[in-house]
């Protein structure tokens, strides 16, 4: 089913009822060629890209829950790329123009909509380091611009730019970041794969790997055996418990963290803005609420939900930036696990096990890349090569000093 | 989540550092273990779902180090002990 502006109309004419489930619910097969471990965005942008750009076959998806219920579900939907390292700026930028055309490649709406980012500047030093984040985008083909304090004001007139201990200086801003709606895009990558003939099966729990040789034979699941010449694991946040089976101990912690949603306002943020200084991002939705977050929580947890101090030092960064918000009422907080990797960056890479490939370690960052680390992943599956934008997610980055450390916190993975 | 200290009683954990998972005190020595030992003692953890020993630095306290057994699902603390008395019980001399 092809979605477009006559079909709308005309099902809105005969009362909707011409609408068909989007995809098929298969039962397993015996044995696949590929089987990506995770129905989230990354294991079914990676199917529907395995399928389509690279042209493989007998494919499965495993999904322990719902199709789309964990983490792609649960985040801020922000899509940007403004980094500042080589590892990574190119592999970012690659994945926001697979979102520029995104819609347009899987026909399904996902409302991605380009309002701009901006990171707040408050000293001379970090309009020095913007300057050169900056520099670095525009040098791999992205987008920058270096806003004045006044440009801000225009911009965001009712922010608090006098704060005592952070004063708004200016701005980096990438014209080209945005929202992106998140469940759409697990829907539209899902309708897309399953049209290629990808199964993609659900409440099917991966329990247990069986290699032989040093060679990956199939997965044990709660539906039964499955066979499959490659494994591609891509469940950020259980990362550690699955890739277990294969006897991994991965550079990897998982964290909570927390996000919030107010209750409806008027048109007040146009874009998304990030407050680093003061632990505090927000974007406001179409619904008119403002979405924002901070920190983790900072210790490990796979709980899906956070404690209040983290509340609080968010609720805090938020009224120092905009003391607007003050009689706002939030109307939801939720939490996702995250994979924090020790250097803040994730990992695309072959194991040990001959066939089992590994996706994670995506820290906070897993949404923006849905589509690069799908087609990565995929590249790596189909060709087992990396893929040009992601030489640098090794696993052995670790071992041979070569992290890819945007923060420069080191091998703490709470900190970054 | 409220951690019952040792020596000061029920503390809130947010008096509190989280460093990592409590085998970060097995540290190999670096003079005999070879590259591959130590790389796994600095990136490589366990993170398992469920049980978990962890290290708490009680900076807005008595700066102590605490060893705190506490459940990554439920996020229930269990046991809490002196990083000193744990290092110690595993042959370390402080």
């Amino acid at each position: 089913m092809r979605y477009s502006g006559f079909r709308v109309i005309a099902e809105a004419l005969t009362g909707h009822k011409g609408w068909k489930p989007v995809w098929r619910d298969p039962d397993p097969q015996p044995e696949y060629d590929y089987i990506i471990i995770g129905g989230g965005g990354h294991g079914l942008a990676t199917a529907y890209y395995l399928a389509k750009e690279f042209g493989q076959a007998r494919i499965a998806v495993l999904e322990k829950g719902y199709l789309g219920g964990g983490n792609v579900g649960r985040n801020t939907t922000i899509i940007r790329s403004n980094y500042l390292l080589d590892g990574n700026e190119p592999f970012y930028e690659f994945s926001l123009k697979l979102w520029e055309g995104l819609e347009q490649d899987f026909n399904y709406n996902a409302m991605v909509s380009q309002r701009g980012i901006i990171n707040l500047i408050h000293t001379d030093a970090q309009r020095d380091a913007a300057t050169r984040r900056g520099n670095a985008m525009i040098m791999h083909g992205a987008d920058a611009r270096l806003l004045s304090r006044d440009e801000v004001r225009q911009m965001y007139p009712w922010l608090n730019f006098d704060n005592a201990r952070f004063p708004i200086k200016g701005a980096l801003m990438q014209p080209r970041g945005g929202t992106v709606r998140d469940d759409a895009v697990a829907w539209g990558y899902a309708r897309g794969a399953d049209q290629r003939g990808v199964d993609l099966i659900q409440n099917c729990e991966v329990t247990g790997m069986r290699i032989e040789n040093g060679r990956i034979k199939g997965v044990e699941t709660t539906r039964g055996y499955i066979g499959a010449k490659k494994v591609g694991v891509a469940v950020a946040g259980s990362s550690s418990k699955v890739m277990a089976h294969a006897g991994m101990r991965l550079p990897i912690e998982s964290h909570v963290l927390q996000a919030f949603v107010s209750e409806g306002l008027k048109p007040l943020i146009d874009g998304v803005m990030t407050f680093g200084a003061g632990h505090f991002y927000v974007s406001q939705s179409d619904k008119g609420g403002l979405v924002f977050g901070g920190d983790i929580d900072g210790y490990n947890s796979y709980a899906q939900r956070g404690n209040l101090p983290v509340i609080e030092d968010v609720a805090e960064g938020g009224m120092a930036l905009m003391p607007a918000i003050g009689r706002v009422r939030l109307l939801r907080t939720w939490g996702g696990i995250m994979d924090m990797s020790m250097d803040g960056s994730p990992i695309i890479d072959k194991t040990h096990v001959e066939g089992l490939y590994f996706n994670g370690g995506w820290c906070y960052g897993g949404f923006k890349a849905t589509p690069a680390s799908g087609w990565a992943f995929a590249h790596l599956l189909a060709k087992d090569e990396s893929h040009i934008t992601a030489k640098a997610y090794r696993f052995d980055r670790f071992l041979k000093g070569l992290m890819i450390d945007e923060k420069g916190q080191g091998a703490q993975p709470n900190l970054h | 989540m409220i951690i019952h200290h040792p020596i000061l009683g029920p503390r809130d954990a947010q008096e509190f550092v989280y460093l990592g998972d409590a085998s970060l005190i097995d540290r190999p020595d670096g003079m005999t273990a070879g590259v591959e030992v130590f790389h796994d003692y600095l990136y490589n953890r366990t993170n398992p779902a469920g049980e978990h020993q962890e290290l708490w630095y009680h900076e807005q306290g008595d700066r102590s180090w605490l060893v705190v057994t506490r459940n990554t699902v439920t996020h229930e603390i269990t046991k809490v002990e002196l990083a000193r008395d744990v290092a110690r019980s595993r042959g370390r001399t402080k």
